[in-house]
């Protein structure tokens, strides 16, 4: 089972590497939009450190919806979605695989790349690191709660905008903490609770989240 | 082996077929028949549980395949309208991935040698015709002999008549070591008259 697992992880990176354009256009994205707004705020360094947490977080999740269209539309167009709902090992693995992937390949480079935009905001030193772990505990809930959405919206038309409309209001809870978490720090207090409820969203989400898609994908390949 | 029960399927408000019941041995072959949109497609996806029936069950040595799943997955191989092959990929890499994600162990040897006896190009998908890409998905039954099932959806389609000879063969040879086919086609092929055949037409 986790053979299959590590055989799917590796097919959506080995698809990914060949089609890398798709991926730093997230990316890019991500970077665009998270510099905008020190050029459009004005450059007011109190100002600017105020709203950085908050607007690279919410350029992180817009990135991610960005990328959720792809997650399942591929193999459902080219009918490798159906072998894989045949496939030998259950339908949960298989979709925390591709839910691993996505993350691997459209969050972990925003977690890396955060730290540097954030340089545009004049964050404290010790902020990086609380950005950076907060996203990293984040941007993995992220996929799997958008890989839900993905898997609803399979096959329909104008998926795209619909799948922000499901899944924006569920990113909320991660936003709030996940912006909150750098927010408190840079007011000298402890990050820990936040981070911590994060976590638990983590620890949640991958437990129940694969298969609420299982479920629907099933109903997208029938 | 498969027996099927008494099936309904109701595809977006209008009855596809009704009370469809036969069963499957070891060494059958079982074509589909019927017109466009007469629920070919449909049958074999029920066949293979993506699709549920509206009415009816499929069971497989005897239990309904709702409730075997993965284990009834193992015994089959789906061969559906879409190749299942990632454009990206080249068909060697397609070949490998789908073998090891129906949990399959197969050679690498064994790999090259399904797609070389089918003469695939070892180009990535995208740049396949699609008389190519269908003869990369049917590799896929090359290094399937030990599966028993075979659901085949139009495995003739687009393809030559060398590759359509080879691919009858290798049914052939499937049913004579005790596998079992169903199939649907639209072409005339050598198999037919061996075939037993469920028209759905009248159904």
């Amino acid at each position: 089972m986790l053979a299959i697992a590590r055989t799917l992880v590796r097919r959506d990176l080995l698809v990914a590497m060949r089609r890398r354009s798709d991926a730093a256009t997230a990316l890019l994205f991500f970077v665009i939009v998270a510099s905008l707004f020190p050029l459009g705020v004005g450059a007011e360094p109190n100002q600017l450190r105020a709203i950085g947490p908050g607007v690279i977080w919410v350029a992180a999740l817009l990135s991610t919806m960005l990328s959720l269209g792809r997650l399942f539309a591929a193999d459902y167009a080219d009918g490798t979605l159906e072998q894989l709902a045949l496939g030998a090992a259950p339908l949960g693995v298989v979709v925390a695989a591709k839910a691993l992937a996505h993350w691997l390949v459209s969050g972990l480079p925003l977690v890396i790349i955060a730290p540097l935009i954030a340089l545009q905001y004049d964050l404290e030193r010790p902020l990086y690191g609380v950005l950076a772990l907060s996203l990293l505990l984040g941007t993995p809930v992220l996929s799997l709660i958008g890989a839900i959405g993905a898997a609803l919206t399979l096959g329909l038309r104008g998926g795209g905008v619909l799948i922000s409309l499901l899944v924006l209001p569920l990113y909320v809870p991660v936003l709030i903490l996940g912006a909150g978490s750098v927010a408190m720090a840079a007011a000298g207090l402890a990050p820990s609770g936040q981070l911590l409820l994060l976590g638990a969203l983590l620890v949640v989400s991958a437990a129940f989240a694969p298969w609420a898609v299982a479920v629907a994908v099933r109903i997208g390949v029938e | 082996m498969l027996e099927a029960a008494g099936l309904d399927c109701e595809r977006s408000g209008r009855t596809l077929f009704r009370d469809l019941t036969f069963s499957v041995a070891r060494g059958d072959l079982v074509r589909v028949a019927g017109p466009n949109g007469s629920g070919k497609t449909s049958l074999l996806r029920i066949l293979c549980g993506l699709l549920a029936p509206t009415q009816g069950e499929v069971r497989w040595r005897g239990t309904p395949i709702r409730r075997l799943a993965e284990e009834y997955s193992r015994d089959l191989v789906y061969i559906g309208h879409a190749s299942a092959l990632k454009d990206e990929l080249t068909p060697y890499e397609n070949l490998d991935i789908a073998c090891r994600l129906a949990g399959v162990q197969v050679h690498r040897a064994a790999l090259a040698w399904a797609l070389g006896a089918l003469a695939v190009p070892d180009l990535p998908v995208r740049k396949l015709s699609q008389g190519q890409r269908r003869r990369a998905a049917l590799a896929r039954l090359l290094v399937s002999e030990g599966v028993p099932l075979w659901l085949l959806d139009e495995p003739f389609a687009a393809l030559d008549a060398a590759a359509a000879g080879y691919a009858e063969e290798l049914i052939t040879r499937h049913l004579k070591a005790g596998g079992s086919v169903i199939y649907t086609t639209h072409q005339q092929a050598a198999l037919d008259s061996r075939a037993r055949v469920i028209d759905l037409a009248v159904g």
